[in-house]
Order: C-alpha cells, then sequence, then structure tokens
C-alpha cells in the first residue's frame, strides 16, 4: 500500500486482525473479543488450526536457531506481528546476545505493542511499513541503525507472504529484498497451503477476505517461484513439522494436516 | 496418546515428566523444543512428587507449579484439565492412595495457583495490547493532525487560488489566494454558486465540460477562463476543476485550482500589441503588414479568383518638415496623418504604418483597381486639410503608389516592390497624386530606381565627369562662357545624361556632394583657362540645386574653392532654377547674397518656366536670365516665325534688360533662331548651332583658334 504518512489509516478494532488472531492461537492474550470470535468460527471448521499455528511458531524458532548457528547476527523480521511468545530476538539472544533484531509490520497496534514491549532493548527495533514497499522497510532510519546489510542477515517472512495476493508481485519484491541481502543471507519462509487440505483451506481463505488481510493460499511449486534465487537449505520445501525437527523420531505421523510449507534459502 | 503406564522403568519422577508432558503437548504454544519442555516439566514434577511424599505433606507448592506452568505460556486451558486429571491419577498410581489426600489439595492449590496466574497475565496483556491501541491511536491521530495541519498549510498558503464545491455547485470553502483573487471574502464565497462564475467569454465548451464533470463522466479538466472580480474588473485564470469522489466512487465533490494569469496574459498582449504596431501611431507596423499580406496569399491558394491591393503612401517633403521643425511636430504630424488615414478605411483594409513617413493600406479581397484607385483618392483628400500642428497650420502631401492582382499573378514580396517602384513614379509625375501599377513601365521604372540606388556609391567612386557647353554672344558668337554638364561614367550602362539621375540625386541628397564635385571640376577647368587665355578666358557657369543652397556652408566653400583654384570669382557663375529662387527668406537668401558679395555671378535657369512671379527678379540677387529653350522654338523656321512667341521672347528681354540683367537664350539649334534672337536683344545664345557639351580640352581648342562659332552672322543676316 503506497499510503504517503500523512494520511493514516484509522485504527479500527472492530475488525479482526490477522496479527492478534495468530497471537489467540499461540494461546496469547493480546487480542480483542473480534479476533477470538473470528478464531472460534476458523477453528470450527478446522480444528487443526491451532496446532497449525504453534507448527509454524516451532518452525520460527527452529530456523532462527539454525541461523544463529550458521553464524547470523542480525534478523529482519518481516510481518511479525505481536511478538508475544518465543520472538526472533528472545531465541536468538538465547544463542548470541548481541543478536540485533529489527521488526517490521504495518498493523499499528501490533507496531505499537512493539514498541512498548521492546523499548528497553536497544538492539532490537519496531519499522511500520508494508512489506512490499522494500524502500521504506530497508531505509528507515531504524533499519539503518540496527542492521548492516554489507554483512548477512536473516530475513524472516514467516507465514506473511500469503497475505500478499499476487497482484501485488510478491516476487519482484522477494527479489528486491535479495538484491540488497549480502551473499551468506538467509531467507526464511512459511506459507499456507491447501495442499494438504483444500477444502478447508478454501473456507479459510474466505473467512481471511472480512479481515484487513485477505489470504492466498499457494502450492508447493509456486511457494517454490517465489524462492527463486536462492538455494534451498536442506530439507528443501517441506510442511511445516518437517523442517529439522527437534526430534526427528517424534515427527507427527501426518505432517500434511500441518498445512503449510517452510524454507530456509540462501543467499549466494 | 495416553502415556500413563505405571510400570515404566526408571526415575518415576522422570516417567511423571515425560507422561506430563505428553499428556499437555498441544494444549498451549510453548517456546520450547521437547528436550527443553521435558526438562522445564521434571522440575515441576519434582516440587509436585516432593510436596505430596513430604511429612507433613506440603500442598501449597501446588500454586508455585500452577504459577510456573503459566509462566512457561500453558496458558490454553485444557493444560491444567490434563494436568490435573493425570496427577490424580498417576500420583496413587506410583505412591499408593496413601498420598491421594495430599495430591487432592495440591491440585487444589495448582488450579488456584494456575488461575491466579493465568487472570494476571491476562489482565496485563489485555491492559498491554489496549495499551498499544490507544499508542496507535494516537500515533495515527498525530499524524492524522500533523497531516491536517500540512493540509491547512498548503490550503492557506497555496500561491494559487483553491475553491471546494458540492455536487449543487455550492461554494463550501475556499482559500485566502482565491479570495484575494477575486476580492470576495470567503463569507461572500460561500453565498455564491459555481454558475456565479459566468463569464460572457467562455465558450460553450467550457460549460458543456463542467455538466460532464458533474455527471462523473471525466475526472478533471483544465482550460483557461475569464472571470469577473468583485470590483468588476476581469481575471484570467488557469482553471483546473476536479471532481472528488467518495469511498463507493460516486461524485462528492468539486475541486476547481485557479490560477491568476491576468499579469501574464496583459504582458503577453502587450508585448504581441508592440510587435504588431508601430508605438508612434499605434497603427499596424511593418510585421503585422507583412504577415497579414503573406496570409493572404497562404489563404489563396490557388485561387485564381482571389485578388489583393495595396496603397503605398508616402509624405512629400516630410523630411523638410521634420528637418526645419524639429522631430516633434514631425511625429505629431505622423500621428496626425495616422488619424486621418486610419479613419479612411474600411472593412477588410488595413493601415499600417511601415517606415518613417511611409504608409500602406492592405485590402485584403478586391475586384478590380477602381476600390483601390477610390481608395487612395480618399487618402489624399484626408490629407489635403491643413493640419494644425503646434500652433500653426501646416500642408502635407502625399503620393501614392497603387497595385492592384490577383494572388496567383504574383507574390508578397513582389507587390510590395511593384508598390514602392509605383510610389516612385507617383512622384515622379509630379508629387501629391497616385499612380497605378503599370507592368509595362516596370522596367524603365527599375531601371531608374536602380541608379537612384547606385547614386551613393558613384558618387564616393568619382563616376562622374564634365562636359562644358559654350556660351556665345550673340554679338559676335565668341564664347563668352560655358555651362558646366554633369555626366555619369556608368561601369554597365556607360555615359548616362543628367535627366537619368539628378532628379533622384535631389531626391535622396546626394545631390550636395555630387554637387560639390561638380563645382571643383568646373573650377579647376576654368582656372586653367584663365591661366592661357587670361581676361579672354570664359566663365564657367554651374547648376546649383535647391538642396545646395540650403547647406549652410556653401558660401565658405565657394570661397575656399575659389582661393584654392585661384579662379578670379567674376570667372563664375551659378545657375539656379526658378523654383530654387521662390524662396524669399532664410539660408538660400543669405547664400545668394554671399556668393554675390564675392562677386559670382547668379542665373536663373530655364527662365519662364516655373510659375513667374516676375517680383523676385526685382528683390533677388540676380545677374542673368536664361529663356528656356522652349521659347525659342517658335523662332527656329527660317520662314515662318511664331509672332506670339517672338513678342513673348522680346518683352521678356526688355523685361530683364529694364532690370540690368544679361539675357542669355537656350537651345539655340537654326541660323535663323539666332538670327532673330539678336534682333530682339537677346545677349548670349547657347544651343547645338554654336556647339554641343565638349570636354574642356576642346574648349581650349576653340578658345586657342579665336573664331566665331557657328555660321557667320553676316550670312544670317544675309539670309
Amino acid at each position: 500500500m503506497q499510503r504517503p504518512s500523512w494520511a493514516p489509516d484509522e485504527v479500527d478494532i472492530e475488525r479482526p486482525s490477522a496479527a492478534r488472531v495468530y497471537d489467540h492461537y499461540l494461546g496469547g492474550l493480546h487480542n480483542f473479543a473480534v479476533d477470538r470470535a473470528m478464531a472460534a468460527r476458523a477453528v470450527a471448521d478446522w480444528p487443526e488450526l491451532p496446532r497449525i499455528m504453534q507448527a509454524n511458531r516451532a518452525f520460527l524458532r527452529r530456523a532462527v536457531r539454525h541461523l544463529a548457528s550458521q553464524g547470523i547476527d542480525q534478523f529482519l523480521d518481516i510481518g511479525s506481528g505481536i511478538p508475544t511468545v518465543g520472538n526472533v530476538h528472545e531465541v536468538a539472544q538465547a544463542a548470541n546476545p548481541d543478536v540485533h533484531v529489527v521488526y517490521v509490520d504495518i498493523d499499528p497496534v501490533a507496531v505499537a505493542h512493539s514498541r512498548a514491549i521492546l523499548a528497553d532493548d536497544p538492539r532490537t527495533g519496531v519499522v511500520q511499513a508494508d512489506f512490499t514497499d522494500v524502500s521504506a522497510v530497508l531505509d528507515d532510519p531504524v533499519t539503518r541503525s540496527l542492521l548492516d546489510l554489507s554483512r548477512p542477515v536473516g530475513v524472516l517472512v514467516v507465514a506473511l507472504l500469503h497475505f500478499v495476493g499476487d497482484e501485488r508481485r510478491p516476487a519482484e519484491v522477494l527479489a528486491r529484498y535479495r538484491e540488497a541481502m549480502a551473499p551468506g543471507s538467509f531467507l526464511v519462509v512459511s506459507h499456507a497451503s491447501a495442499d494438504g487440505a483444500p477444502d478447508r483451506a478454501d473456507e479459510h481463505q474466505s473467512l481471511y477476505r472480512r479481515t484487513a488481510t485477505p489470504m492466498t493460499m499457494r502450492s508447493r511449486d509456486e511457494v517454490g517461484a517465489l524462492l527463486a534465487g536462492f538455494t534451498l537449505e536442506e530439507p528443501g520445501i517441506v510442511f511445516l513439522p518437517e523442517w529439522r525437527p527437534d526430534d526427528p523420531a517424534a515427527a507427527p505421523a501426518h505432517p500434511e494436516r500441518f498445512t503449510g510449507y517452510a524454507a530456509v534459502g540462501r543467499r549466494d | 496418546m495416553p502415556a500413563d503406564e505405571p510400570d515404566e522403568p526408571g526415575d518415576p519422577v522422570d516417567a511423571l515428566a515425560a507422561a506430563w508432558a505428553a499428556e499437555v503437548e498441544g494444549t498451549s504454544y510453548v517456546p520450547m523444543a521437547a528436550d527443553e519442555l521435558q526438562a522445564h516439566l521434571r522440575a515441576l514434577a519434582g516440587l509436585v512428587v516432593d510436596g505430596v511424599l513430604a511429612d507433613p505433606p506440603r500442598p501449597e507448592v501446588g500454586a508455585e507449579v500452577g504459577r510456573r506452568l503459566v509462566a512457561a505460556h500453558f496458558t490454553g486451558p485444557a493444560t491444567l484439565e490434563r494436568t490435573v486429571l493425570l496427577l490424580a491419577r498417576r500420583l496413587p498410581a506410583v505412591w499408593g492412595d496413601g498420598v491421594l489426600p495430599a495430591v487432592q489439595a495440591l491440585t487444589g492449590t495448582l488450579a488456584a495457583g494456575y488461575a491466579e496466574a493465568l487472570r494476571d497475565r491476562t489482565l496485563d496483556e489485555q491492559e498491554a495490547i489496549r495499551r498499544a491501541v490507544l499508542a496507535a491511536r494516537h500515533h495515527t491521530e498525530q499524524a492524522l493532525h500533523a497531516s491536517e495541519a500540512r493540509f491547512r498549510a498548503m490550503f492557506h498558503e497555496a500561491a494559487i487560488g483553491i475553491g471546494l464545491g458540492d455536487m449543487e455547485g455550492r461554494i463550501l470553502e475556499v482559500n485566502p489566494a482565491l479570495t484575494r483573487m477575486f476580492g470576495h471574502t470567503a463569507d461572500e464565497f460561500r453565498s455564491l454558486t459555481v454558475g456565479d462564475l459566468t463569464h460572457p467569454d467562455d465558450a460553450p465548451s467550457v460549460w458543456r465540460l463542467y455538466e460532464r464533470l458533474l455527471r462523473g463522466e471525466i475526472d478533471n479538466f483544465r482550460l483557461e477562463k475569464r472571470f469577473f472580480r468583485r470590483t468588476g474588473e476581469e481575471i484570467i485564470g488557469h482553471l483546473t476543476l476536479s471532481l472528488v469522489r467518495d469511498g463507493e466512487g460516486r461524485p462528492a465533490y468539486q475541486l476547481a485550482m485557479l490560477e491568476d494569469a491576468t499579469e501574464r496574459h496583459r504582458l503577453q498582449e502587450h508585448l504581441a500589441y508592440q510587435a504588431y504596431h508601430d508605438p508612434l501611431t499605434t497603427l499596424a507596423n511593418r510585421t503585422r503588414f507583412t504577415e497579414r499580406l503573406e496570409r493572404v496569399f497562404a489563404e489563396a491558394g490557388p485561387d485564381p479568383d482571389r485578388r489583393v491591393g495595396v496603397c503605398f503612401l508616402d509624405l512629400d517633403g516630410f523630411k523638410t518638415i521634420n528637418d526645419s521643425l524639429g522631430h516633434s511636430v514631425g511625429d505629431l504630424m505622423l500621428q496626425e496623418v495616422a488619424r486621418r488615414l486610419a479613419a479612411c478605411v474600411t472593412e477588410g483594409e488595413l493601415v499600417a504604418r511601415t517606415g518613417g513617413d511611409e504608409f500602406v493600406v492592405l485590402v485584403e479581397d478586391t475586384h478590380g483597381v477602381d476600390r483601390l484607385v477610390e481608395l487612395a483618392d480618399r487618402l489624399l483628400a484626408a490629407l489635403a486639410t491643413p493640419l494644425r500642428l503646434a500652433g500653426q497650420e501646416l500642408v502635407v502631401g502625399a503620393s501614392i503608389g497603387v497595385v492592384e492582382q490577383a494572388v496567383t499573378e504574383t507574390t508578397a514580396s513582389e507587390l510590395m516592390r511593384a508598390a514602392d517602384i509605383t510610389l516612385y513614379t507617383a512622384k515622379n509625375e509630379g508629387r501629391g497624386r497616385w499612380a497605378v501599377h503599370d507592368p509595362s513601365r516596370d522596367e524603365a521604372e527599375t531601371a531608374r530606381f536602380t541608379l537612384s540606388a547606385a547614386l551613393p556609391s558613384a558618387v564616393a567612386h568619382d563616376e562622374f565627369f564634365v562636359l562644358y557647353q559654350p556660351l556665345v554672344s550673340l554679338a559676335d558668337q565668341r564664347v563668352r562662357g560655358v555651362e558646366a554638364l554633369v555626366r555619369w561614367q556608368h561601369p554597365r550602362l556607360g555615359v548616362l545624361s543628367p535627366s537619368l539621375f539628378i532628379e533622384p540625386a535631389e531626391e535622396t541628397g546626394i545631390i550636395v556632394a555630387l554637387g560639390r564635385q561638380v563645382l571643383e571640376h568646373a573650377c579647376r577647368d576654368a582656372r586653367a583657362w584663365y591661366e592661357e587665355f587670361g581676361p579672354a578666358a570664359p566663365f564657367v557657369s554651374v547648376n546649383v540645386a535647391p538642396r545646395q543652397l540650403q547647406e549652410p556652408g556653401l558660401v565658405a566653400e565657394v570661397a575656399a574653392l575659389l582661393d584654392r583654384t585661384g579662379l578670379p570669382s567674376d570667372r563664375l557663375q551659378v545657375e539656379l532654377t526658378e523654383r530654387a529662387l521662390t524662396i524669399d527668406e532664410g539660408a538660400p537668401l543669405k547664400a545668394l547674397d554671399g556668393l554675390r558679395a564675392m562677386g559670382v555671378r547668379i542665373a536663373v535657369d530655364d527662365f519662364g518656366t516655373g510659375y513667374s512671379n516676375l517680383s523676385y527678379l526685382r528683390k533677388l540677387p540676380v545677374d542673368v536670365i536664361k529663356l528656356d529653350g522652349s521659347f525659342g522654338e517658335g523662332l527656329r523656321e527660317e520662314e515662318l516665325s511664331d509672332e506670339v512667341d517672338e513678342r513673348i521672347v522680346g518683352t521678356l528681354v526688355a523685361l530683364g534688360h529694364a532690370l540690368d540683367l544679361t539675357v542669355t537664350a537656350e537651345g539655340v539649334e537654326t541660323a535663323a533662331q539666332a538670327a532673330r534672337l539678336r534682333t530682339l536683344g537677346c545677349d548670349e545664345g547657347q544651343g547645338w548651332l554654336f556647339a554641343p557639351a565638349l570636354p574642356s580640352a576642346d574648349i581650349a581648342r576653340i578658345l586657342r583658334r579665336g573664331t566665331p562659332l557657328g555660321p557667320r552672322p553676316g550670312d544670317l543676316l544675309g539670309a
């Protein structure tokens, strides 16, 4: 949304927000009745949803740890939502206290909340910007002061791209981020997909149409196309629980029920 | 995933932790890997077992366990349910029913501790998210406020006028620039509608566009439109009108942006006016005239019927007026002439001032020369009444060259050249009249025209030489004097006679320089004769043009010339036409007096051809009258003499003698004529009978021979 900063949207809490619905799925309490009502309707149709969301959050945790183990010490988390639990900086700073993290979201409430809880941490910052406005994200003074883009960076677009319709050309946007990323950087992607449960996914999409952030499910190939130009880390594009599980033996019997793809790409 | 089998190997606390982990898995999102989760629950399981097995039991540790579950983000209510069920079943199963009361008490405190922690967390997070909403709203409001302030500033400070109206045309908001532009207050504006801003000059398209905009067919348009200020003055504005739609895309408002272009327009108009008008007379200038004329040719194309005409007018004697009365009077005259000319023209005719005292009237569509001749008559008539300028009455004449042709016959530049030449013809034919372009005459006129243009350079290159025609005493037919006659040795055309170039030389003023050269030649040759023949040497008679007489330095120049050449002043005679002598005052008269005082003789040339107010002869310093050849024509035939001519010549001779003047007859061609003139008392004669104009060397030869010229007088008398 190329909206000039001097004409802001109103803060409307009468409409559900994807960030707060997600928080609710994760057991967070940073949400309102309208968000919980929407989540309740979704779960009534698709009881596995909370587990899928949790699996997504667990993938984020594993991916950040993986990147930290690869020496990544700066992260750009785009579409960070309400950082309620298991935030990137908490996960990453557990491995390396000097890790810098910039959170980016377009939701003004999510941004205000993030600013409140991160106010005391000088290694973190919050930017209100739209994912597709690449220069607004990368050239924001907060981004510039916390991240050194001449060095490898971990860029996270977790559970974000399914909120970016094709008309907003997500592949081109990602390519522009890729251009700005130093070699050795990583892109972390998770994406909702109808591949595992097409019927439910349809209904789910229509439910999200009423939010400020309608949803676009993508197939595995389509997710792969978005990652063009990146070298996929093992095990490639897989269902959420399948990406480098903590305990391979404890993997769920039907990973396709966690209908969403996870992948990490490396910028060579 | 039940995992509550009591027969697990190993440490029972570890086993409890493992079963617990399996039980609560998925009930809440806990940001821990599986091993971390087990370690966390192992610590809680230890607390539980210790509390139950203690003596006495310490069920209150359950509250701590409940709190730590919430702290680890086990916020899903199912976690508590499964935990309580697990402990209630598992602990008695492992440690016997004896622990049942302690287990019940502990699960109770655990539930209470969990509930309390979850309530606190809920309140904290709800408060946090509400604070976030408030912060976001505050931020948004500030941004809106700032944005509104910026908009307000933009609206108020904008240099262009901005107005907002509704779809009924009511004006709702205007900015100060717009109020300044119109002179209306904002309140006055609000009582107006867009329709009130109509201007009579509005093209119909303006309001058609407006209707289309109101219907939502177009989103904006831009045009130039005139408005009235409150005071009635006119504003020229660059208007952009835009449609503002509501959220559903329906037309909601109209937004006008108006840039005041009045000054720019005025400047442009002024510049355009300046570019196309003569500042002195406010008539069209040459540029405008030329453009219009060329447009006639461009528009006509191959239309064989379209005709165009011009009257090219030049004031007669304007330069004299300008020189003698001053430029300010000259300017007043041009302005008055311009007014009179402008009053003569009608629709389709354009008057322009194309040069100093040159005017031209363009007639765009004509059907023959008649209309132009009538126009030329009108123009001359308009100038006939004396002009009252600066307290005096002045008469100004004009000559007009008239050209009228089909556009297919000519071009704009050819037409103007023809007009130029025709004007020249009109001047030549005697001023104060018009002449109509005659293509057959064109060539001759062109030649004259070209000669006139070449004169200055010819004088500069000394292309002129002088011949001398003897003046003989009719008594003895010996040479008394010679008249200097100038010739032009034209590089291409050969020797040209004065009739071809004297008049243009007078008109252009080059006659002054030319006359000076002729005087110089004549005096030098006369001095040579004087040196050779002494008192018997002839005087030399040199023609002096009126223009030369007006030159203030003439007398001093002649004195210096005589001094330089050593010619006695009584050997120089100056010939003037009657016309030059009709001025009875000013510089010319002084010049004559000065020359005569020096001893130079003054002759009146072509006597009798001008308007003969004979009284001037008495007043003017004149020594000689030269009778024009035409008077002698009737005396040429040997047998039949014209009695009237004889009487006229006799009277003129008597008159001259009465005034003590020498009388010379020009154009003497026959012996009979010479005899009659002598009988009538004429003193001197000049003509082919005696000698043609000759080079100075031939004059010297005649003088050396010393014999009478022409037939002997005795022969004539005898005839």
